[in-house]
């Protein structure tokens, strides 16, 4: 464990000196906070480097923080297939939450990434088809937000539902629509 | 149109022929559930393949923050609904790292044997199915046959047949019953003969060959970073497996192999789990030889309901024990943990965030067949719509948990 430690410390750290913060090892996994703009570089060095070689992304996800600010959170967890070490990686996301795709990286992000979107509309910049993966297309809000109501928000379909929209909800009209967020073809 | 990635096209083919959108699904009997798959047809040949899901989502992580971690439990079941002892360890191991506790070891090896036996039925079902959606309908039925003898095992532990909710956070819910034992040693004694019969049953049908070997060819490369995991990617020729690798539970203390194919075509994928089976089984009967005596759960009141249920209509501590966990649950540090078990399916993991109350703040299912759903786009030379139909069986996707 601490040679764990200390040799992802010591390469992150040579690399990227004070940007990313070593957030230490605990419960069986090495935790670092990065910047949203050195995100990829990151992933790519854990992935990449001969002594660490990260090939398996296990998951992405997001983490809503509601009320503190930055409200969001990527959270990315890595396993090393030859070392057997997993590494989380952190990014605190404001709002609107915006972070680089890691689809390039790794092509499991894909979907990880679809679904952080939906659920949190965490934008992924660069992804290749941001679509909602869950709900279905025109689906109004990100269901697993904080300020979300459980129940959802009442209309015809959902007469159990919260009245009106919670205050903090984004604006849906002005609210950025991903590349490739459009209805598909079919039924 | 949308981005969807390209399947290799026959070469040096050239019909002229008008590509075609197809539906299959969401209601299809090769789904295995509510999958609903957008094929651009060129022909015969699947051009494009853009998978819908989403139908059976039941906002599993956001019920989950406003429930109690013990009233968890019963939505864990539903994930991979085939096998959820598995899901219900994946789980109660997760708050236990939080928790910074362990449970019993008789707890461990009641906890190791269910998941196997939850193992081998559900794999039973998909090495049934997989033949039945390429015509061979046979083998389901005899497979259906011996999952039911797992399923009145489940059934005399917990009372259920599908839904178990077995485990509890420290532990199970309650001891075995008398000549349980019995009967799994009985079930060890017959099943081996009985995947015997599977194998003569499918290893000469010629129909199944030709539609499973060398089609869906996933490389080992191309597994790791579509992210696939379990039997899917150990049929690439990829020798990991949790159990093995980042031991849980009492699994250092048993002896099995790790099964892999270097084919990685659809044929390897069923093997494998074939296999499976009989290192499971094998496994079962190391529990059974070493099982010991003690207590099921730990013995923390703060945190475990009373040991003998009796006490709570006698005891005012029992009763107010009782009543406190089951109407404010139990508290847990603040922290976050990610924790992994081998699914049948794969990796099963759950990402817990707990900001110190009784529910979880966040909770994040790390899905094996939402990921290895997704393999779909990496396929390699399944170029006929009639072999989609095989790479999606022997990807075996349980729907209640891609969709969690």
């Amino acid at each position: 464990m601490s040679v764990t430690t200390s040799v992802i410390s010591t390469l992150i750290a040579e690399r990227f000196g004070e940007a990313i913060e070593d957030l230490g090892f605990s419960l069986g996994i090495h935790a670092f906070a990065a910047p949203p703009d050195r995100i990829v570089e990151l992933c790519r060095l854990l992935k990449e480097h001969p002594q660490l070689r990260f090939g398996f992304l296990c998951d992405v996800c997001g983490v809503d923080y509601y009320p503190e600010t930055p409200r969001y959170e990527a959270v990315y967890h890595l396993y090393s297939l030859p070392n057997k070490w997993r590494v989380r990686i952190k990014c605190r996301l404001g709002d609107p939450p915006r972070v680089p795709s890691v689809t390039g990286v790794w092509r499991t992000a894909n979907w990880h990434e679809r679904e952080a979107w939906d659920m949190y509309g965490i934008h992924f910049e660069g992804h290749p088809d941001l679509r909602r993966i869950y709900m279905w297309e025109g689906f109004e809000g990100f269901p697993q937000r904080k300020d979300f109501p459980l129940r959802g928000y009442k209309d015809e379909l959902n007469p159990f539902g919260a009245d009106g929209p919670a205050p903090n909800q984004p604006d849906l009209a002005t609210r950025d629509i991903p590349p490739g967020g459009r209805t598909t073809p079919g039924t | 149109m949308t981005e969807v990635t390209e399947l290799m096209r026959p070469e040096g083919e050239a019909l002229d022929t008008k590509e075609v959108l197809l539906n299959l699904g969401p209601q299809h009997p090769s789904t295995h559930g509510v999958l609903r798959l957008v094929l651009e047809l060129d022909g015969e040949y699947v051009a494009r393949v853009d998978p819908h899901i989403g139908y059976l989502h039941r906002g599993t992580e956001k019920l989950a923050e406003s429930f109690t971690y013990t009233q968890i439990f019963p939505l864990t079941d539903r994930l991979d609904y085939v096998c959820p002892p598995s899901n219900n360890l994946a789980f109660a191991l997760a708050v236990e790292k939080l928790l910074g506790i362990e449970a019993p070891i008789r707890a461990q090896y009641i906890r190791v044997m269910m998941a196997e036996l939850a193992r081998i039925s559900g794999h039973l079902l998909i090495t049934g199915a997989l033949p039945m959606d390429l015509g061979a309908m046979t083998a389901l039925l005899y497979a259906m046959r011996e999952r039911e003898m797992i399923m009145d095992l489940l059934e005399m532990v917990t009372g259920a047949r599908m839904h178990t909710s077995f485990c509890r956070v420290g532990g199970v819910r309650e001891d075995l019953p008398d000549g349980f034992l019995a009967k799994v040693r009985e079930f060890c004694d017959i099943f081996p003969h009985r995947i015997r019969d599977y194998e003569r049953l499918i290893e000469d049908n010629r129909v199944f060959l030709k539609r499973t070997q060398g089609v869906g060819i996933i490389s080992p490369e191309d597994g790791i970073d579509l992210g696939l995991s379990g039997p899917n990617l150990r049929a690439s020729g990829v020798d990991w497996d949790i159990r093995r690798d980042e031991p849980y539970e009492i699994y250092d203390r048993l002896e099995f192999n790790v099964i892999t194919r270097n084919e990685g075509d659809c044929y390897a994928r069923w093997q494998c789990r074939v296999e499976e089976m009989r290192e499971s089984v094998r496994i079962i009967e190391q529990c059974l030889d070493q099982m010991p005596e003690g207590p099921f759960q730990v013995d923390m009141p703060t945190i475990a309901f009373p040991m003998d249920k009796d006490r709570v209509h006698c005891s005012m501590e029992a009763l107010i024990q009782h009543f406190d966990l089951s109407a404010y649950g139990f508290k847990v540090p603040k922290g976050e943990v990610y924790s992994a078990i081998e699914a049948p399916k794969g990796e099963l993991g759950f990402y817990i965030v707990s900001d110190g109350s009784e529910k979880p703040f966040r909770m994040k299912v790390r899905a094996p067949s939402f990921v290895n759903l997704q393999a779909l786009f990496g396929v390699s030379n399944a170029r006929y719509l009639a072999d989609m139909i095989a790479v999606l069986g022997s990807l075996d996707p349980v729907m209640a948990e891609v969709d969690k």
